[in-house]
């Protein structure tokens, strides 16, 4: 006999809470986004995931962006899950390769509003490379990194951003490798637009989100959240809550600071967590410079 | 695409001409030889009608490029070789899971590891069918000349948009790198099936719901039907379920997709069989070594045959099976490996046969007289089986 | 609702918001003299508090009654007026304003 029916997962109880979460839908002002039998989702209580995404969807419902025209892609992980609930073309890809999916899915069709919604370890280890490629190339879509410093859907392993010395699960002694500095990589690597905000600064946020979605080529924004359940009880922020509360204590916003200078300094677990927009630039795409070089190849072979 | 007529072509070259002729407007590579003509011819020719080559940074950017193009509504194509094939099997499974249509071209090359990167060698034929974690089904052509590298590239764009699936192209590095007479026909001559839309409107369409074929109408991103697509297991809404009947029904599916439609995809050429005693089974670049053996044979008077299989997966089981059962007592597999096809010829001939190998290891392909000699050998009962 | 797909048509989702509004699923919170509401869809809810606690007025306040699954929701304390914040900050798509309508 399988667990399923011991947990009556089918049983009548369970088939009418089914569909009293379905005739709440429609409520919320943001539902239009959001398939309406996946929500509640399974973030935990007190992570930022959700913010992040109201805010994302907020930025898209305040530029007039019509679910329609929206396509969302994400990788493993917990912010990878995003893709599951919205009502958008979403693509729920393998671990790191959401970037290179979405580059070949905007080249495909460039009147899609493409964004990758990842994970600082989906997006910056087994992903890094697409990354600085696809910043390098500056291809038109927008990256949003949810940056909780740890693998939290496997178990809260340690991840290439999770700060000297905090425990983990794969660094129960602590851990001892310099984490990346995001806004620093993706500034190097060439993207026209870096900002870094954390889970407490939602009208920043969305300004931001608003920002990159209406601006040309690639645009990157690390938001610094909770993860009570996977990293923040093992390194005394027990609850979403006093995440949040720390974020606000500790943050100060600096708009065009030096992107390759604010890196959370891992040996001082109560440093500063500079925040705000540290590039907004302007260069030709992928698809801009591409253009102008098939033009040319177009002339020269007589074709229009 | 080309002008029609007769062109001198080399076997990368015929490819890349061939996909152009079947739509593909989208081409994401990274170098590795000796598939790296293709990508040159791509990227020189796509200009002309507002294709896109990209190069990417490594294959794992490539296929998953490619899967994305294909969402956006491109039929769209990858090349590589053993190395790179290996790094692409991650997302050759999400393509699988995914249903997605689009072509990935193997041009084999001596294994395993770095290997003889200039030489050929036929390493890789169990992997296509078997190297991606999980169980699945899937559709593999193996050229034997550029004339076929052209036509099967076609072929497997169609087959990959009838059935929505990533279609390889498993060629080897002397079929790649060999030039020959390859025909173009006429735009009009050439059959090219685009993929399934959806008849129902947004609100009530199921993007993973197959019809009788098995396979579901595929909608694109950005026709507004806000489809969901993902690796993990999903019910016909596209939305990840967990429960086993779900993963019975979805994987079941999946497989029986090219095991129920073989009849349709199948294809295999025969020579002189009907009275054959000894059948030799060869693809790829082997097979003119083989045909020619087999004239000698005859010659000699040993009553050979030969069959080559086009699709290497679905495998022509049911014909080896026919052959066995009706009058073929061996079949000889002449194969640059270890012995990959041998084991599913001796387990379609259901015993009714024996079965032998004739390997080589990569570098060169077979000589005429090895194979005979091999035949010769098996005729006068010298090898027992084929693990000599 | 179409059974088989799953999706509604326009005015049952008219009918469902309605009736919904009513029952324990979302509950109303009266903020006399502004103009508008907070609602809170309970079953959503999973008790973070960040309403609570980043509300610049101080307006709400854990309730004692738990949602079906066990978390304390919020309620209205004091004050209310209608920044939206809560909305905003809202992990669950729970807590979000309803303005009234001119003539409401």
């Amino acid at each position: 006999m399988s667990i399923r029916k011991s947990r009556d997962w089918f049983s009548p109880d369970y088939m009418e809470q089914r569909s009293k979460k379905e005739s709440a839908y429609g409520l919320h002002p943001l539902d239009c986004y959001l398939r309406k039998d996946r929500i509640p989702h399974i973030w935990c209580p007190g992570c930022g995931l959700g913010v992040i995404l109201n805010s994302y969807l907020r930025a898209l419902k305040n530029s007039d962006i019509s679910p329609k025209e929206t396509a969302v892609v994400s990788g493993i992980g917990c912010t990878g899950r995003t893709a599951g609930y919205l009502d958008v073309d979403s693509f729920h890809v393998t671990h790191g390769r959401a970037i290179p999916f979405a580059t070949g899915l905007k080249i495909g069709n460039r009147e899609l509003v493409t964004t990758v919604f990842s994970g600082d370890g989906d997006l910056f280890a087994i992903g890094g490379n697409h990354f600085i490629h696809a910043a390098r190339r500056n291809v038109d879509f927008n990256v949003i990194c949810v940056n909780n410093f740890n693998y939290g859907m496997t178990g809260g392993q340690a991840a290439p951003t999770t700060p000297k010395k905090a425990q983990t699960s794969t660094t129960p002694w602590g851990g001892f490798e310099q984490p990346f500095n995001l806004p620093g990589v993706a500034a190097g690597s060439g993207a026209v637009y870096v900002a870094r905000w954390t889970a407490y600064h939602v009208e920043k946020m969305i300004e931001s989100m608003e920002e990159a979605l209406n601006k040309k080529g690639f645009c990157f924004i690390e938001v610094l959240s909770p993860c009570p359940t996977g990293y923040g009880r093992k390194v005394g922020l027990k609850t979403g809550m006093e995440t949040m509360k720390y974020y606000k204590e500790n943050s100060k916003i600096k708009d065009g600071a030096d992107p390759t200078k604010v890196a959370l300094d891992p040996d001082d677990p109560e440093c500063e967590i500079i925040v705000g927009k540290f590039v907004d630039k302007e260069a030709p795409t992928y698809q801009d410079e591409r253009g102008e070089i098939f033009d040319q190849a177009r002339n020269e072979l007589g074709v229009k | 695409m080309m002008k029609p007529g007769t062109y001198f072509m080399e076997g990368n070259t015929a490819c890349a001409e061939g996909a152009i002729a079947a739509g593909c407007t989208f081409f994401a590579g990274y170098p590795i030889t000796p598939a790296s003509e293709i990508l040159e011819r791509m990227a020189k020719r796509f200009p002309e009608f507002h294709g896109s080559y990209l190069q990417m940074e490594d294959e794992l950017a490539s296929i998953t490029a490619i899967l994305g193009a294909s969402w956006a509504g491109r039929k769209a194509m990858t090349a590589t070789s053993g190395p790179g094939f290996s790094l692409m099997m991650e997302n050759y499974g999400l393509g699988l899971m995914t249903e997605t249509p689009c072509v990935i071209v193997n041009v084999m090359r001596g294994g395993p590891s770095t290997g003889l990167p200039t030489k050929v060698a036929q390493g890789d034929v169990n992997q296509t069918r078997w190297g991606t974690h999980g169980d699945v089904g899937v559709v593999v052509y193996v050229p034997s000349s550029p004339q076929e590298m052209f036509d099967l590239t076609i072929k497997a764009f169609n087959t990959s948009e009838k059935y929505r699936l990533p279609v390889v192209v498993l060629s080897d590095e002397m079929v790649s790198h060999m030039t020959e007479k390859v025909d173009i026909p006429k735009k009009e001559d050439i059959e090219i099936v685009e993929r399934k839309k959806p008849e129902e409107p947004p609100e009530r369409s199921l993007p993973f719901c197959p019809d009788e074929d098995l396979v579901p109408p595929m909608a694109n991103a950005g026709e507004g039907y806000s489809v969901h697509v993902t690796g993990l297991t999903h019910d016909e809404k596209g939305h990840p379920s967990i429960d086993e009947e779900t993963q019975n029904k979805l994987v079941t599916r999946l497989i029986d997709k090219i095991r129920k439609n073989a009849d349709d995809i199948l294809e295999y050429e025969e020579y002189m069989v009907q009275d054959a005693d000894i059948i030799v089974v060869a693809y790829g670049s082997v097979y003119r070594a083989a045909r020619e053996a087999v004239e000698i044979a005859r010659d000699k008077g040993i009553k050979a045959g030969l069959l080559r299989p086009i699709t290497i997966w679905p495998f022509p089981e049911d014909r080896i099976y026919d052959l066995a059962k009706n009058g073929t007592d061996n079949f000889l597999v002449a194969e640059i490996n270890f012995g990959q096809i041998v084991f599913e010829v001796e387990r379609c001939t259901g015993g009714a046969a024996n079965t032998y190998l004739a390997p080589r290891m990569g570098g060169n392909i077979h000589t005429p007289e090895e194979i005979v000699d091999r035949m010769e050998a098996i005729e006068e009962g010298k090898i027992p089986d084929f693990k000599e | 609702m179409d059974e088989k797909t799953g999706r509604g048509d326009d005015e049952g989702e008219e009918k469902n918001r309605e009736k919904s509004m009513s029952d324990e699923k979302c509950y109303l919170v009266e903020n006399k003299g502004k103009e508008g509401n907070i609602c809170v869809i309970t079953e959503r809810c999973k008790g973070c508090g960040f309403c609570i606690e980043f509300c610049p007025v101080n307006a709400l306040e854990f309730s004692e009654k738990t949602t079906e699954k066990g978390y304390k929701p919020p309620k209205m304390n004091q004050g209310c007026i209608l920044c939206g914040k809560c909305e905003k900050i809202c992990p669950e798509f729970s807590i979000y304003l309803k303005k009234k309508k001119e003539g409401e």
